[in-house]
């Protein structure tokens, strides 16, 4: 039989303020346990929560770039469960008024560009961390990270497969970056994952039942653990078997996912609006001022860079998977007049080196207008593509500007006909050999001699002229 | 709508409420007397009416993002039970 795979994804954005959701305490990552756990989040007696307008803001912010409904009353509710990390026994979050709804965002899978539905995000405060081990036979609560602020944001079950559901969370990823309201630091855990997944004969209208797997850290993560469980779930059902509805963690080690919680001991929630808290409004004038501070979408600049500088869609969409990377970019495009010439070098030499070092587009040591020297003189024939990449490795060294590495090092490239005509001559003249053997019809000698002019040149010479060069002398 | 002692018993449980068997009788008759009064309410005809998610018609006021809490681990821990390496000990607990 054949099986489609039906997934939706929840992802937990960390809001990336200085101060807590409804506190003042700081936010900063990594600091000695509990010196960041104010008042609120100890949920001492007495003390109320007070919301942070950045947390409003930056919820806007997604919400428009989704273009969701923002809804300008929003009002959070109380999710009720008793763990150590959470002291007050609930969660500050949102349940049927939510900041925003109805919102989509498309993502490229190959060539294919499809819409995926985001049914809401919504504010809510993260809690904190309990360590289980080496306390004999205690558990260490360390509450610094209670009270984080973080957007669930909730698709509809859109994707069809691993591959579309990492295409969302990246484009996801991207998004929240781009729009600097998240880190993106997943190892931190400020973009977490849970995959809703299940299967169903091809064809069939109805969903099957659904198992959720929590807390996906990595896209490489996310695709191995859907794999897994779509292949577990088609394999129990050709077996005669049942999905039951389950919570499921999946183990990066084994590959494998394996159950949390069933059905029958899900939690019981018994979610209420929360009475320390009003009602969140939002007037026209704070999302229009949300509106003007936001910075070019993505998706606007990716079409703007296939109209302005002709690359391939294809490539606007990896140069755009960054706001850093697109604004490096549009510096170098702008400024050398070479939009395809920039996109094949920062897709291609310069991602490589970045790579090899494990460095960020943030870390080039290159900055754009260095880069443009160097287009413009592969450009106008000054360089050829080799002389090109030593001068390239010579500027990530140094603070020099190209002009002045090719000064220096003596690199032009050598497009002067005479110059490469004598060069041709002696290499002819020293090599009698070769030249029998092409006349002979050896198609191969050509190529022998055209790299024994380019080693004469020391590399400088015009590739494609000593070929045309050769070919003339040896008619 | 009445409760069962069952449904008793699983509400207290949730909530970490010790509920004895001997209580149960009355705790159920309490709750299910506050039942009874909210089914009258639910008798009255709400249609066109927006749920209400606070007493009071305003809104809230927000704060600046700004951190404005010094650390206060020393004195907290003062009075905690059981604290090591700057943690809170709580009974172990594994989900």
């Amino acid at each position: 039989m054949k099986w489609e795979v039906v997934i939706g994804l929840e992802v937990h954005v960390q809001l990336n303020t200085v101060s807590k959701i409804f506190s003042g305490a700081s936010t900063a990552f990594g600091a000695e346990p509990n010196t960041q756990a104010s008042l609120v989040e100890l949920a001492l007696p007495g003390v109320l929560p007070v919301l942070n307008k950045a947390v409003v803001e930056k919820a806007i912010r997604l919400g428009l770039a989704l273009d969701a409904t923002i809804n300008q009353k929003n009002v959070f509710a109380r999710k009720n469960y008793f763990y150590p990390d959470l002291p007050k026994g609930y969660q500050i979050s949102q349940m049927e008024l939510p900041i925003v709804e109805h919102g989509k965002l498309n993502i490229l899978v190959g060539d294919e560009e499809k819409s995926i539905r985001v049914t809401r995000a919504h504010m809510e405060e993260d809690a904190g961390k309990s360590l289980h081990e080496d306390f004999h036979g205690m558990t260490g609560i360390d509450l610094n990270r209670a009270g984080t602020p973080l957007l669930e944001v909730v698709s509809e079950p859109d994707m069809r497969s691993a591959e579309e559901a990492v295409a969302y969370a990246k484009a996801l990823h991207t998004l929240v970056t781009w729009l600097g309201i998240c880190d993106g630091n997943m190892q931190e855990g400020s973009f977490r994952v849970d995959a809703n997944v299940s299967v169903r004969p091809f064809g069939q209208a109805e969903f099957g039942t659904r198992r959720e797997v929590k807390n996906l850290n990595s896209f490489r993560f996310l695709e191995q653990a859907i794999k897994y469980e779509t292949q577990w779930q088609i394999e129990t059902i050709e077996d005669g078997g049942k999905v039951q509805q389950a919570t499921v963690l999946f183990d990066p080690d084994s590959g494998e996912t394996r159950m949390m919680r069933s059905k029958e001991d899900a939690h019981d929630y018994r979610y209420f609006p929360d009475p320390d808290l009003l009602p969140v409004r939002i007037s026209n004038e704070q999302i229009a001022r949300v509106r003007s501070e936001m910075p070019e979408l993505p998706a606007q600049m990716k079409a703007r860079f296939v109209d302005a500088f002709g690359v391939t869609p294809y490539d606007a969409a990896v140069l755009t998977g960054s706001r850093a990377l697109a604004t490096y970019f549009e510096s170098v495009a702008t400024a050398s007049g070479q939009g395809k010439l920039a996109a094949n070098w920062l897709g291609g030499d310069v991602a490589a080196r970045l790579n090899r070092e494990g460095k960020d587009i943030a870390e080039l040591p290159i900055n754009a207008e260095r880069l443009s020297g160097l287009l413009v003189r592969i450009a106008d024939g000054t360089l050829s593509n080799k002389l090109a990449k030593q001068v390239f490795d010579a500027m990530w060294d140094s603070e020099l500007s190209a002009d002045v590495i090719i000064e220096r090092d003596g690199l032009k490239q050598v497009s002067d006909v005479g110059a490469i005509e004598k060069m041709v001559e002696e290499v002819l003249a020293a090599n009698p050999k070769a030249v029998e053997e092409f006349r002979a019809g050896k198609e191969k000698a050509l190529n022998a001699l055209a790299g024994q002019v380019m080693k004469a040149s020391k590399g400088k010479a015009n590739p494609a002229q000593v070929q045309e060069i050769l070919k003339q002398k040896l008619a | 709508m009445s409760l069962s002692h069952q449904d008793v018993a699983r509400i207290a449980r949730l909530s970490r409420i010790a509920v004895t068997d001997a209580e149960i009788d009355a705790v159920s008759r309490q709750l299910n007397g506050i039942l009874g009064l909210i089914e009258q309410m639910q008798a009255v005809d709400t249609d066109g009416i927006e749920p209400m998610a606070h007493p009071q018609d305003v809104s809230l006021r927000l704060r600046e993002d700004v951190v404005t809490e010094p650390s206060r681990r020393e004195a907290c821990q003062a009075v905690a039970p059981q604290v090591e390496n700057g943690l809170f000990l709580v009974p172990k607990v594994i989900e």
